[in-house]
């Protein structure tokens, strides 16, 4: 007999946080919930207010409105509670450049108040973990990006926290740099860490977010798994090229019976296929539709 | 989850400055090139104008011959070693305010002060080294303090008192400014202000705008009350009055501008 588990609280509720910098509104009353050990994508373009976003809730900036906790903390009455409990790696290096990769480990052991013992030898393994061992004495200004967000990785990690915020943490990295940071996501998660990312590529949504929302002007216009959002553009469709070189775009329900009706009807119609593609829905047709944007990741990548 | 169980961080405000201290002594360490120029600067103009310049403006000056102006001028450089010293602070500071790292420690459960304690108990460290190899050097080539180990120590216990204070503000200019050269040009002004007071010429001797200048200013009453500590010829209460009056005025201001700034710009970008 499989007994349920209790229902945990969420790791992170945020209701009607606003934010505006001079008459711009940044963020216009979002609500998020995040459950614990699982990780939450909050995708948007550039400029969409996802930084602030983040910002706001590691303590950074305080909210013009709106109320949040974050592992059964108030983020404005128990900032220190939550700050304990939170590791940020934000867009930009949190790392200091003039030390090497060991002494901003050993940096984060002290403030989080680890004893000595115990803070190098988290640093070491550590810096075993996350493939920096050999580059442990050598200074962090002279890493690439893909060490960088490494190390800045590991230095979140050294406290512990239960809830890690990732602010793009694959921007500006080469694809086998993004494959180690995804990798990292997913054994975080296996651990039990609870994963608050944005990111402006559907791809790593798709890929890591167990709950996406969807950012736009400061606005969520939408929220809910991968599959869930996918269901918001019904159905995709199917790109054939006849000889003459005419292409046509055909509606398709995605199925196997749906493809053939397609195909009889162009045998009915005596038309020769020269070539013929099938386009299920992904989430950049869900962002196009909600944002009515193009796709944004194109030009950022 | 061990939400309720795990050990909670708190800031230790002590612990957490201890760490700050740590962090930046490392990088005067690392980068040693800003502060040994911190220590060059004062000994060169000791050189130039005790023993190059010494005979002529000590004749000039009426103090008579090079070791008696290099005795005269002592006073100003040690001043100028903790203004150029609590000035560099500025720039480490700024410096260090484009680093992502300190967003990071933002949002770290540690004492919020401790970064900036941090960079003011670093830049008195080194402010006390700086002054006591400049002392050494004006020593070695000539110098005589009549006032005995007391006034020496006397003298050096209110120059720390004084860049201690200095460091405040020149944390404070370090975070206003907006960039790192910005911030480095704090240091020239302040680093010049003893020669516009009594550090190499009596301030009769300049004409009546400047010398109302020179006698107001806070470098005077400080170069007099170290000079007359140095030299053993007895304080004169006005001027240490004065002196101590700065230094509460420069400290507490830089101090609370410091605090400001710092709680302003919680994100820089």
């Amino acid at each position: 007999m499989t007994s349920t588990p209790p229902p945990q609280p969420p790791a992170l509720v945020a209701d009607g946080l606003r934010k505006s910098y001079g008459d711009k509104l940044v963020l216009d009353s979002i609500d998020l919930t995040v459950p614990p050990g699982t990780v939450f994508a909050l995708l948007g373009p550039n400029g969409a207010g996802k930084t602030t976003a983040v910002e706001i809730l590691s303590t950074l900036i305080s909210p013009d409105a709106g109320t949040a906790r974050i592992l059964g903390h108030d983020l404005a009455t128990e900032p220190d509670a939550v700050r304990a409990r939170i590791g940020v790696t934000g867009q930009f290096s949190a790392i200091d450049g003039l030390l090497t990769a060991e002494e901003n480990l050993l940096l984060m052991a002290d403030l989080v108040h680890l004893d000595r013992e115990e803070g190098r030898r988290r640093a070491t393994d550590l810096l075993a973990r996350f493939d920096l061992t050999d580059v442990a004495k050598n200074r962090a200004a002279t890493f690439s990006g893909g060490m960088k967000r490494r190390l800045d990785l590991a230095m979140t990690l050294i406290g512990d926290p239960q809830l890690i915020f990732l602010d793009e943490p694959t921007t500006g990295l080469d694809p086998r740099s993004r494959r180690a940071v995804w990798d990292i996501v997913r054994e975080l998660v296996a651990d039990g860490v609870t994963i608050f990312l944005t990111t402006q590529y559907l791809e790593e949504a798709d890929q890591l977010a167990d709950t996406i929302a969807v950012l736009d002007h400061g606005t969520l216009v939408a929220q809910g798994t991968s599959a869930e959002l996918k269901r918001l553009v019904p159905t995709g469709h199917v790109e054939v090229t006849l000889t003459g070189g005419e292409t046509r775009r055909l509606p398709y329900g995605g199925d196997v019976r749906s493809l053939r009706t397609i195909l009889d009807e162009l045998d009915a119609a005596d038309e020769q296929v020269a070539d013929l593609a099938i386009h299920t829905p992904d989430l950049d047709d869900v962002f196009l539709a909600l944002t009515g944007d193009p796709r944004p990741t194109e030009a950022a990548r | 989850m061990s939400t309720t169980t795990a050990p909670v961080n708190r800031p230790q405000i002590v612990r957490d400055s201890m760490t700050m201290l740590r962090r930046n002594l490392l990088h005067s360490w690392r980068y040693p090139g800003m502060s040994a120029w911190g220590i060059l600067q004062p000994v060169l103009f000791l050189v130039l104008f005790g023993v190059v310049f010494g005979e002529a403006f000590g004749a000039g000056v009426g103090t008579g011959g090079r070791s008696a102006y290099i005795t005269y001028i002592t006073p100003a450089i040690l001043a100028m070693t903790i203004s150029i010293g609590s000035m560099m602070t500025a720039v480490s500071v700024a410096s260090d305010m484009t680093e992502g790292v300190i967003a990071r420690f933002r949002t770290m459960a540690i004492a919020r002060s401790s970064v900036l304690t941090g960079h003011v108990l670093g830049s008195l460290i080194l402010n006390v080294i700086s002054l006591v190899l400049v002392l050494g050097f004006a020593f070695v080539i000539g110098y005589r303090a009549d006032g005995g180990a007391a006034g020496v120590l006397g003298a050096l216990g209110l120059l720390i008192v004084v860049a201690y204070a200095l460091t405040w503000l020149g944390v404070a200019l370090g975070l206003s400014s907006k960039t790192v050269e910005g911030a480095s040009n704090v240091i020239l002004p302040v680093m010049l202000l003893p020669f516009f007071g009594s550090g190499f010429v009596p301030v009769e001797t300049m004409p009546s705008g400047i010398r109302w200048f020179a006698e107001y200013q806070p470098f005077t009453p400080i170069i007099e009350t170290v000079r007359a500590l140095l030299e053993g010829t007895g304080v004169d209460g006005s001027q240490l009055l004065l002196a101590l009056g700065w230094t509460v005025l420069i400290g507490v201001g830089g101090y609370v501008w410091s605090r400001a700034l710092y709680r302003r710009d919680a994100v820089r970008r």
